[in-house]
């Protein structure tokens, strides 16, 4: 849905003039997917967060309505976990963007009559992607817990102070969700350096231009596709995520994160209608934030 | 350059000693090549004799193994490509895709922080007659705009030296013949030094003042166009230069001002201060347009070279001219070019023929016809690369 936004500027130009009936029924079961799965679900989405608690029935029954109320209610309830989502958000897309730009440009760049070089590097960044990413987060909690060589080293030296933690805090959630969506970065970024003419720099640099003012005027400019590709790639599912913050994964009780308080609402506390009204504000502050982002960004004639 | 300072004329260009080695190949085996202030001098080779190398080295995008670089007298060979007072049109223009055309010109002024760089950039768009489409992107213009504002933006800044990266390679005849004119007028209005960069023989001799021929990464002969035509010194400048009969065979006979060489028993006379070596197997040759056609056996005259009877195998009929394929019988082929004067051809195909030019207007040469390879190395920047990437592939297909 948020693609939708990033899409429509490059579709516009080349659309068919005349109304094609074949057209419409090649898009049939697209059409029909999309209703099925995410119409359907999205309008249940909507009614559910209206839904106001029976009268007299146990926990986790509802009835349709037209209760707004929940909306004002997750949002004074749940403001700091709603803030701490796109802070964390932000925090890792802005982290995997520093770490990646450099690595996307070696490999697209620098490495470029290197074949060798740049197809393993690429396999070394896509490489992750063959272990769940559920036991890679795991195996980061068991690397950076208490007991772990690594603290237990850091203490040593008294890097870390003797009754500090790493997991639990923001650190350990904002480390876990940069490390998991780096690759989302990186690709994007790497795909549009690839393609990054040279002879650009080159006559940057033939005016006048020192090998940094080239990399902020011209560098930047021509790579801002991917950096938009990347930056949404990482941000969306980032702010949606639960996993990394979860007490059973990096996070604590006071790294809970907008995700972590849905799956609460609807598989512990059964408060269906809460975690409805959540998921839709996380819809629509996201969709907000992209259309804003990819409009002010400005890169339709580089699509 | 420093800051806020324009370079007041062209500067001289002097390249002393320079060798250019690649991983793999050596690119320019060592070049001396001095450019006067205030010259347009071209640089003629085929594709692969490194003249694009010797302008990325004097642009500094590329550092010379050997040798030094001096631009107005002062060593630049150290020099960072931006901290040198040089511009470059490049081949492929390379506007900057996400710039307007006036954020593209004043680009170079900008970054040197001279005062009024909008005003500058415009008046300099003014003179490429492009000034009402300053808000527009590189993309909406045509390409010989897009050539016209590479100009503009390298001159707007005033380079003691002027870099032309085969600037007109992508443009059609008609555009390309204007823009020649053009860049030659600029050239004299500014007063700058213009390195040109080329392939094409008839684009350097109508526009540059001296002409240098390159040929596997060595200068083979410099000097103005007409020089250049008139007396080849080698096999190369012969055939790159316009076209050339050619002859090889040992001299015979010499006198003060001629020798007098015995090519497969034809005996063929050339002025002394014309040829490069004056004993031994030599090579000589004349331009097609120098030699005329007989129809019946001309009277032997000492002021001519004859040859014949032989045979019109060829008759190619292009407007101005007639090109005739003639075989001598133990010469070999000779390509004559006769002025359309009558009308159409004076004769057909497979007519007995002789054929004769001035003696004066020969020329020996200074190595041999046989030993000058047909196909000059392709040994560019990219064409490395290409091979480069080529034999990994292939190295990974053969494990």
């Amino acid at each position: 849905m948020a693609f939708a936004a990033f899409a429509t500027a490059e579709a516009q130009t080349q659309a068919p003039k005349r109304k094609s009936r074949i057209a419409l029924f090649l898009l049939l079961p697209g059409i029909a997917y999309l209703v099925l799965f995410f119409l359907a679900p999205l309008i249940s989405l909507l009614l559910t967060s209206l839904q106001a608690p029976r009268e007299f029935g146990d926990i986790g029954q509802f009835d349709y309505a037209f209760n707004w109320q929940n909306y004002t209610a997750v949002i004074q309830g749940y403001l700091p976990h709603i803030l701490r989502s796109f802070g964390y958000a932000l925090a890792s897309t802005v982290l995997a963007l520093i770490i990646s730009y450099p690595l996307a440009y070696f490999i697209g760049v620098k490495a470029r009559r290197r074949p060798m070089l740049q197809g393993l590097m690429l396999v070394l960044v896509i490489a992750p992607f063959f272990i769940s990413f559920l036991l890679r987060t795991l195996a980061w909690k068991q690397l950076l817990s208490d007991e772990s060589f690594v603290i237990t080293s850091l203490k040593a030296l008294s890097l870390m102070a003797p009754d500090a933690h790493f997991t639990g805090t923001p650190f350990a959630v904002i480390f876990g969700l940069t490390y998991n969506f780096i690759p989302f970065m990186t690709l994007p970024l790497y795909t549009t350096l690839e393609r990054l003419d040279t002879r650009f720099l080159e006559a940057g640099s033939d005016l006048y231009a020192s090998p940094f003012t080239v990399f902020r005027k011209v560098t930047i400019p021509l790579s801002m596709p991917g950096i938009v590709a990347g930056t949404l790639l990482t941000f969306i599912p980032a702010a949606g995520d639960y996993i990394n913050a979860s007490r059973d994964f990096l996070g604590g009780t006071e790294t809970q994160m907008m995700g972590n308080v849905i799956e609460a609402n609807f598989l512990v506390l059964l408060n269906y209608p809460a975690a409805a009204a959540l998921s839709i504000i996380l819809m629509a502050v996201i969709l907000v934030l992209v259309g804003v982002y990819v409009k002010r960004s400005g890169t339709e004639e580089l699509l | 350059m420093s800051a806020g300072a324009f370079a007041e004329q062209g500067a001289d260009l002097e390249l002393v000693g320079i060798q250019k080695r690649f991983p793999g190949f050596t690119a320019i085996e060592r070049l001396d090549l001095t450019i006067p202030a205030g010259s347009f001098f071209a640089l003629l080779g085929p594709s692969g004799c490194g003249k694009t190398t010797t302008l990325r080295l004097v642009a500094g995008l590329e550092e010379p193994t050997q040798g030094r670089i001096l631009i107005g007298g002062a060593d630049v060979t150290d020099t960072k490509a931006h901290e040198r007072p040089v511009n470059t049109v490049f081949q492929s223009y390379a506007l900057f895709p996400h710039m307007s055309i006036i954020e593209n010109v004043s680009f170079g002024l900008k970054r040197r922080r001279i005062a009024d760089a909008a005003g500058r950039a415009h008046e300099a768009l003014r003179l490429v007659e492009l000034d009402h489409l300053a808000q527009r992107r590189p993309q909406q213009l045509s390409g010989g705009q897009q050539q016209r504002v590479a100009l503009a933006r390298a001159i707007v800044n005033r380079p003691a030296l002027l870099l032309l990266d085969e600037p007109l390679g992508a443009l059609d005849l008609k555009l390309r013949r204007q823009m020649q004119l053009e860049l030659k007028t600029i050239q004299e209005e500014v007063g700058l030094t213009f390195l040109h960069v080329t392939h094409d023989q008839e684009e350097a001799m109508t526009m540059a003042d001296s002409v240098a021929v390159m040929n596997k990464g060595a200068i083979e002969q410099m000097g103005p166009p007409a020089e250049l035509y008139e007396s080849p010194r080698t096999v190369f400048v012969a055939n790159f230069l316009g076209q050339s009969n050619l002859f090889s065979g040992d001299v015979v006979g010499s006198t003060n001002t001629a020798i007098t060489v015995d090519a497969a028993g034809a005996r063929i006379v050339v002025p002394t201060e014309r040829a490069r070596r004056h004993q031994g197997r030599v090579t000589i040759g004349v331009r097609p347009e120098k030699v005329a056609l007989h129809r019946e056996a001309p009277r032997e005259s000492a002021q001519r070279n004859l040859l014949g009877p032989g045979h019109v195998i060829d008759v190619s009929f292009s407007g101005v001219s007639t090109q005739y394929l003639v075989t001598v019988p133990g010469v070999g082929t000779l390509t004559v070019f006769a002025q359309n004067i009558g009308s159409g051809p004076v004769a057909a195909e497979g007519a007995e023929v002789w054929v004769s030019w001035d003696v004066a207007h020969g020329f020996g040469l200074d190595d041999d016809a046989e030993s000058a390879p047909r196909f000059a190395a392709d040994d560019d920047t990219e064409t490395i690369a290409v091979h480069r990437r080529e034999a990994l592939v292939a190295e990974l297909e053969e494990r």
